[in-house]
């Protein structure tokens, strides 16, 4: 909930802190957590170099801020085909692993400004900007650990389990006693008790707890320093000769605390967001693209989500989630309107605003003021609702604009369903 | 009656020198609430329309009487406002601020139990017990005196339900927005409690949204214990997964805290659950008529 006139600060509000793998190691290390020597490759020159000093086989992993990078599939990014190597019945994944560092450049220069789609990528893929080049390690066992917020007893949680490498979302949800939590305290932490649990819970082999213990240590301890909420490392694992390794890491930043931590703030990657929502964040709206043709400006997220719905229920499919805020000035409408309309789906606009104590009329002027600057086309709904609403909707009638005026949150969801079907 | 607050609320609002600080405490004025004192370190000895503001909340304590906080203070400040007013025995405390780190959450919480404090927030819209207080920032006009609960995790979506209820003639006895954070103060199984004590509330109006599990929370405990109608509402049917909507809080994350489930544990547990976001008001109408 924005304060009320627009008290809302511009910036990432509202949007979690994605970071890379790379760097989540590299973060995760700093703290004391064990992770493969390696480094990042921009090209398949630099990828040949890192492989040469790191000796032996190495492991060739796209970076990209979405999982399942290994079953995933690379695609040349201009024609979409996927990449097949030579002699290969199936394209090529987002982790590879090979023998020689001539391979290895290889294998990223295929993969580097190419399409890497995976299931969690969305269906148009995201382009590989950078490849993480470690050294192949010789595995015995995997696990699981992970720290999120439990909401409902309002502490972090250390997770883990010897069920790792895979999606621990559906060991979850099947199969709920074979992931061991242990509660930090506010105040104090992970205490090394709780770890030791943890790993002898897990079955760590004895030789290991102690190195294994540390470690969940120290992934608290970034967690807890980073202002994280959710640093994951999946798998752990334990190497033949009694390593414990983080093999894979991911860690999402609570985007309220980064006024504190300026340093991580610069790890955000640009490339990878949805780059109108990054222009809707610079406004300090919160811009969410969806497939429907029904675009909508709410304030408030609640609200906005709420006016998804009844849209979904009306029988059309909105188009994104949009707050404007609590004010909703002409300054943020016209913003709003400017990428919404970006978005070539849309055959409608639903404004939905709750003034409350922002004037009606006022409203109205602004959203009558924007969509003339921005030379709105398509038919906008506009229901208001608050103090002086009768003057407000009095100002969008006469405006002789292609405003509908709606009176309640049902009758403008009909009506914008209607507007956005029956064109073209 | 009404629950937290009320006629004798004495109410200091921490921030009162700012620009939201002064805009609201005039409301909250206009609208009846016995403002008694202001905060602002270094501002003590000026007042805002009367209102004495005091370096400390201690000091406005000791001088006023002030029982009830409202935080109107920029993120970075609100957590030492929301313990300041604890340390002084402030007995409830409304948390308006947004973007308050997570982490910072959990150590206040932690350090308010035990205490008699109670925290409404933070990210949140705030208390009213409409025609008698109001402390926050939602629009008194929209509100009308009654019998009718409502608990929500929005802002203005709570505003559009109590709509809903004033154009029905249903009025409502405290309207409390508990905040879209992930960890924020009294949740609805708190309130639910305090409404089943409130011998003048009827029933009451439940707004939830996707994420995390204090629906189906709430669900189970009114299955078990709570004997008076309930309507819910539960925004965010069409969220996709993995995004946060707005509210840090509101994340369907791994496939849990979806509407579909939180919806599915409501109606379980004998909740009328509104499909439409427009049904919040007909819905407790037609329960009321039920229930007579």
């Amino acid at each position: 909930m924005a304060a009320p006139h627009g008290g809302r600060r511009g910036g990432v509000e509202g949007r979690p802190l994605k970071i890379h793998e790379y760097q989540a190691k590299s973060l995760l290390a700093t703290f004391g957590v064990t992770i493969p020597r390696g480094g990042v490759a921009m090209n398949g020159a630099e990828a040949a170099e890192i492989a040469r000093s790191l000796g032996g086989a190495v492991v060739v992993k796209a970076q990209i801020h979405a999982g399942g990078r290994g079953k995933g599939t690379i695609h040349d990014a201009r024609t979409d085909e996927p990449v097949v190597l030579p002699g290969e019945g199936r394209a090529l994944g987002g982790v590879r692993l090979v023998s020689d560092p001539d391979e290895a450049g290889r294998i990223a220069g295929r993969m580097l400004r190419a399409r890497l789609r995976t299931v969690q990528s969305g269906p148009g893929g995201r382009i590989v900007r950078r490849v993480l080049v470690e050294e192949a390690l010789d595995l015995e066992s995997e696990y699981y650990v992970g720290v999120v917020i439990d909401r409902a007893s309002a502490r972090p949680v250390v997770m883990a389990s010897a069920e790792g490498g895979v999606e621990i979302e559906k060991v979850a949800a099947e199969r709920p006693e074979a992931i061991l939590k242990e509660a930090a305290g506010p105040f104090t932490g992970l205490q090394p008790f709780a770890a030791r649990k943890l790993a002898y819970g897990v079955g760590i082999r004895r030789d290991a707890v102690g190195k294994a213990a540390a470690l969940f240590s120290a992934l608290y301890r970034a967690f807890e320093r980073t202002d994280s909420s959710l640093a994951e490392i999946n798998p752990l694992v334990v190497t033949k000769d009694g390593q414990v390794i983080a093999l894979d890491a991911k860690m999402n930043l609570d985007d309220n605390a980064l006024c504190r931590h300026p340093e991580l703030r610069e790890m955000r990657d640009l490339d990878e967001e949805d780059p109108a929502e990054v222009e809707a964040s610079a406004y300090g709206l919160n811009y969410i693209k969806l497939t429907g043709s029904v675009g909508c400006m709410v304030n408030g997220a609640g609200l906005a989500m709420a006016t998804m719905d009844i849209i979904k229920l009306a029988g059309g499919e909105p188009a994104n989630f949009l707050d404007v805020g609590g004010g909703a000035s002409t300054e943020q409408v016209r913003n709003a309107f400017r990428i919404l309309l970006s978005d070539h789906n849309v055959k409608a606009v639903l404004i939905n605003i709750f003034g409350g104590i922002v004037r009606c009329d006022s409203v109205a002027e602004g959203v009558v003021e924007a969509a003339r600057q921005v030379g709105v086309k398509v038919p906008v709904v506009v229901r208001l609702e608050g103090t002086n609403v009768e003057r407000g909707r009095e100002i969008l009638t006469q405006s002789g604009l292609p405003v509908i005026v709606a009176t309640s949150m049902q009758d403008a969801a009909r009506k914008v369903v209607r507007a956005a079907g029956t064109r073209p | 009656m009404s629950i937290l607050v009320g006629t004798d609320t004495r109410l200091v609002v921490q921030g009162i020198t700012g620009r939201e600080g002064t805009f609201h405490t005039r409301q909250a004025v206009a609208y009846g609430t016995k403002v008694v004192a202001g905060v602002t370190p270094g501002r003590g000895g000026m007042d805002v329309d009367g209102i004495p503001v005091f370096d400390t909340v201690a000091e406005a304590v000791r001088a006023t009487g002030a029982d009830a906080s409202l935080i109107l203070v920029p993120s970075a400040f609100a957590p030492d406002a929301v313990l300041e007013a604890a340390d002084a025995g402030i007995r409830l405390v409304v948390c308006i601020s947004e973007g308050i780190p997570t982490f910072d959450m959990i150590r206040v919480k932690a350090a308010l139990s035990g205490t008699r404090t109670r925290l409404i927030g933070p990210n949140c819209p705030g208390v009213i017990s409409p025609g008698k207080c109001k402390v926050g920032i939602m629009p008194g006009a929209v509100h009308k005196e009654g019998r009718v609960g409502v608990i929500s995790r929005s802002g203005t979506l709570t505003y559009e339900a109590v709509y809903q209820l004033t154009e029905r003639g249903i009025g409502q006895s405290t309207c409390i927005g508990i905040g879209g954070d992930p960890v924020g103060g009294m949740d609805f199984i708190d309130l639910l409690g305090e409404f089943s004590r409130d011998p003048e509330t009827d029933g009451v109006v439940l707004i939830g949204e996707i994420g995390g599990s204090a629906e189906e929370a709430a669900a189970d405990y009114v299955r078990r214990e709570f004997r008076k109608p309930v309507v819910a509402f539960i925004a965010g049917q069409t969220a996709p997964p993995g995004r946060r909507m707005g509210h840090a809080g509101a994340i369907i994350s791994g496939g849990k805290g979806t509407a579909k489930e939180k919806m599915a544990a409501l109606a379980a547990a004998g909740i009328e659950v509104a499909a439409s976001p427009a049904a919040i008001g007909e819905t407790m109408q037609r329960c009321l008529a039920g229930s007579r």
